[in-house]
């Protein structure tokens, strides 16, 4: 790999450079994990859910072709334009053509992580359109000119004080007042003149349903109904494994995003479209980007299962404590350091290495998707295509020959507890990345594998 | 060949054997009492939940509840919003209240659902500044599946649960009611 490149481990080493900051991000999506747990542990069926959902995305995923013609034909029928983009490129172009059909310049635009994937603002800027991001995390991180941090929360990694003080040089707020409710209500004013002088809305999707074909945004702000309702166009954007067979099964979604990802019960607004208002114009754009193609890939198809709750960002001990912005995608924390090495192999060679693989991101997957067992075969996978550096190739070469090889794993051990007990500054050294921000600790004596002999002679 | 042609030709030839759907959702028992447990969890999430006998006595006890109130949209009599001229939305932008039917709610998440025959205009539930619902308790259903149940394959334009007033938490996790839309939601539950 490229080590100009952006990269993982250095981009969270500046993050990590702000200890207290550090903790209060920890602590904070920590937070959002524990209401999630209490919110699923309400539900006496909440593994039955998960399985059902898990086992819904698989027939989703064996039988795409027909459903994605199936969704086309009902919303044609429902009045709404279907397009499709097999790239980012296609995609920005097809939402700028929509655009320019109706003379417009300035847009409002819902939360949608496809057009953040498709890069859709900055190529309609390019074009002279301003695009009005609605969601108010997303507001803040874009008068900031920054990408989201997070998916659902986009900007988890703000302050409040840094809130208001920007606050206060866009949109005119006093100095120094950094009450939530107070810069909530400024921010409402301020969007709410964006929404009324909006000709287009554009929304991402959260579940296309093939057998209506209508499709689900949800919400708790509600501004992309808002935005979508003062609009005469409507263009809602999605990649194509968002569809779900029936409507019925939204009840099974349903039930478990808003709890996976924030612990809510629901969303305040779950807007089923079916059909656009007399008068209205509503186009959906279906996007491949790369997904056709892992549909083919038995290891890392899954990922396509992805309901983009977030559960996985909150829960895994390395996002919190390296920041959404060292993953340096659109996607960041386990689930997106598995989908961008797919979509440029190169470029992301150090996201799967961002994991302890400690499997905590699969245990609360609402969908089931075995990402820590992802993450490793993706190791591999870069290995093999000569995608790492060559010190960290060598060590897991050296590794699989020293696990295959049970004598010299043995000694390696005794080794390594003499090396840390007697010359501590070998591993404490700048050379070992783990030795970053942490302290090696004191190396038992004795090693497991030798305690547990022992004792069990003893008849323990 | 075109995008569409060429998107649908890969995920054929690379979808996985059919993996079945899995059979119809059966879910443990419930054996709470739908209407407390209803009423609860609208609490919970920023709502406001009123018993009442009639009709009659809602449009008195909202305009007790909001003296201030400078234009009222009611839909219960007549499904087109009185005082404004259909098909502009941006007519509705100075509503302080708007009450419309609910056609269920759903006991375990506090959601209501209802659809653009209920609204009026689509906009309505949305740019109002307190939106107030209006349903019978009997039509309170257990969870979303027996909600999904009851809708079936009904047609509608948009159709939405709604679930407590607008809100967000993006400003350091702090929970603030009236982000976009309604900064309050009352349901009226009649007998
Ligand atoms: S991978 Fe699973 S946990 Fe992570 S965002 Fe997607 S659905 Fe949620």
């Amino acid at each position: 790999m490229n080590d100009t490149l952006k990269n993982h481990a250095t981009l969270a080493e500046k993050f990590n450079r702000d200890i207290p900051r550090v903790d209060w991000h920890d602590k904070t999506l920590w937070f959002v994990r524990e209401k999630r747990d209490k919110a699923a542990n309400q539900i006496p069926d909440w593994e039955k859910l998960r399985e059902t959902a898990s086992q819904i995305k698989n027939n989703v995923l064996s039988n795409l072709h027909d459903y994605l013609v199936e969704f086309e034909n009902n919303a044609q029928q429902n009045g709404i334009t279907v397009h499709w983009a097999s790239t980012p490129k296609e995609h920005n172009e097809i939402v700028h053509r929509i655009i320019q059909q109706h003379g417009v310049e300035h847009i409002v635009k819902s939360k949608s992580m496809l057009t953040e994937e498709c890069g859709l603002n900055e190529y309609l800027e390019h074009q002279g359109i301003e695009v009005v991001d609605t969601d108010l995390g997303e507001r803040i991180v874009q008068l900031a000119g920054e990408p989201p941090s997070h998916i659902v929360l986009p900007c988890i990694h703000w302050k409040k004080e840094e809130i208001g003080e920007l606050f206060h040089q866009h949109l005119g707020t006093p100095k120094g007042n950094a009450d939530p409710q107070f810069l909530t209500s400024a921010a409402r004013a301020h969007l709410r003149e964006h929404f009324l002088h909006s000709k287009v809305a554009i929304t991402g999707v959260n579940f296309a349903v093939a057998e209506t074909g209508e499709f689900v945004v949800c919400t708790n702000e509600g501004n992309a109904d808002l935005g979508v309702q003062l609009a005469d166009v409507h263009i809602a954007c999605m990649g194509i494994e968002k569809i779900i067979p029936q409507r019925k099964h939204l009840g099974i979604f349903l039930r478990l995003l808003a709890r996976s990802a924030t612990g809510q019960p629901i969303t305040t607004y779950s807007s089923h479209f079916q059909k656009p208002r007399a008068g209205q114009e509503m186009h959906i754009v279906l996007v491949d980007n790369g997904r056709s193609e892992r549909l083919g890939s038995e290891d890392f198809r899954n990922a396509l299962k992805c309901i983009r709750c977030g559960a996985c960002f909150n829960t895994c001990p390395v996002y919190r404590r390296s920041g959404g912005h060292s993953y340096h995608t659109a996607v960041a924390g386990p689930i997106g350091s598995i989908l961008a090495p797919a979509l440029d192999m190169e470029k992301n060679a150090d996201l799967p290495f961002a994991s302890t693989l400690c499997g905590s991101c699969t245990n609360v997957c609402p969908v089931k998707i075995d990402i820590h067992d992802q993450l490793y075969k993706w190791r591999q996978v870069l290995v093999k295509n000569g995608h790492v550096t060559r010190g960290k190739k060598f060590s897991m070469m050296s590794m699989r020959f020293l696990l295959s090889h049970s004598s010299l794993y043995n000694f390696s051990g005794t080794l390594g507890r003499w090396v840390m007990r007697n010359l501590p500054s070998l591993v404490n050294n700048k050379f070992n990345p783990w030795y970053k921000q942490r302290e090696m600790p004191q190396a038992p004596a004795q090693s497991f594998r030798s305690w547990y002999l022992k004792n069990k002679q003893h008849g323990k | 060949m075109g995008s569409r042609e060429k998107i649908l030709a890969a995920v054929k030839t690379n979808q996985p054997p059919l993996s079945p759907l899995p059979s119809n959702w059966q879910g443990s028992k419930h054996t709470t009492n739908l209407k407390e447990q209803f009423i609860q969890t609208v609490t919970n999430i920023g709502g406001l939940v009123i018993e009442v006998n009639s009709v009659e006595e809602i449009i008195p006890a909202v305009k007790d509840k909001f003296p201030e109130t400078t234009r009222i949209v009611n839909l219960l009599e007549s499904p087109k919003p009185t005082g404004a001229s259909l098909g502009d939305p941006h007519e509705f932008e100075n509503v302080t209240i708007a009450i419309m039917q609910g056609q269920l709610g759903v006991a375990e998440n506090g959601a209501v659902w209802l659809t653009d025959k209920q609204m009026g205009d689509r906009v309505l539930p949305y740019i109002c500044e307190n939106l107030v619902l209006v349903m019978k308790s009997t039509e309170i259903v257990p969870t979303l599946h027996e909600a999904y149940e009851r809708i079936g394959s009904s047609d509608y334009g948009l159709g939405t649960f709604l679930a407590g007033p607008s809100k967000t938490a993006d400003i350091e996790q702090s929970l603030v009611l009236g982000a976009h839309g309604p900064k309050s939601l009352m349901v009226y539950l009649l007998p």
